[in-house]
């Protein structure tokens, strides 16, 4: 089957973020074919390349990133969702003259769009952290 | 196409639910999708007239509401039982939406490719 997931929640916050990235890792390991990964609203802090845990947290963040290079998956971040919540990229930082860049490189910046082109592509899109 | 349902289940003020629903509702229209987008819940009272959140520093979502029939989003319902609870019953609403029943939205949602709710 074809998925895409829908992430809204921010990591540490709310149990949706964890939620999905073992929803997407069971997927993955039952065959499933992962479309796209589209972190909307507060999850783009998943996407926060300068977010710093605990060492006796789980840093989300990590383990997306390494999950979305291994599997080399398609992991989008709402733009607007993005801009307001400090996450750009270096072609944002620079546009905004904001003083660092703070995406991760795994992941890129686009809009609904994506969301859209993935609900027509997916045999299923479904939603973690609502 | 696909048949993408909305569920709106969120006040208009408090949250940028309301506003993160509408934007997917808009984008899938811009998309050419069937929509249906149904206020329940909560959501009903994001169909009330006249909303001046401006001195919470809030944007009236709402006011926005009018906009779906420009990009052609038509079949917007209405749960008659989350009005009747909030003493809704009878209330002019912003725009004009098909009162529908529990079972309405159940058959909503059942004849649905995709359903995202906020």
């Amino acid at each position: 089957m074809i998925i895409s997931l829908v992430i809204h929640g921010a990591p540490g916050t709310t149990q949706g973020a964890q939620t999905a990235l073992s929803f997407c890792q069971a997927a993955l390991a039952a065959g499933h074919q992962i479309y796209r990964l589209f972190f909307y609203e507060d999850g783009v802090h998943n996407a926060h390349a300068l977010a710093v845990w605990p060492q006796d947290e789980r840093d989300l963040h990590a383990d997306w990133a390494a999950l979305i290079r291994a599997n080399k998956l398609d992991a989008v971040v709402c733009v607007a969702s993005a801009l307001k919540r400090g996450v750009l990229n270096d072609e944002e930082a620079s546009r905004y003259e904001k003083p660092a860049a703070s995406l991760d490189a795994g992941f890129d910046i686009s809009g609904l769009g994506q969301w859209v082109d993935a609900c027509l592509h997916s045999d299923r899109v479904v939603s973690f952290g609502v | 196409m696909k048949t993408l349902t909305f569920l709106a289940r969120s006040g208009p003020v408090g949250s940028s639910r309301p506003k993160a629903l509408l934007d997917m509702v808009l984008s899938a229209a811009v998309f050419e999708q069937k929509i249906n987008f149904i206020f329940l819940d909560d959501g009903v009272y994001q169909l009330l007239p006249d909303q001046d959140p401006a001195r919470l520093a809030a944007k009236n979502v709402s006011s926005a509401l009018p906009a779906l029939e420009l990009y052609g989003v038509d079949k917007v319902y209405v749960d008659t039982e989350s009005l009747q609870k909030r003493g809704l019953s009878g209330r002019p609403l912003l725009i004009s939406a098909k009162a529908c029943n529990a079972d309405e939205v159940r058959s909503l949602l059942a004849d649905a490719d995709m359903v995202f709710g906020l």
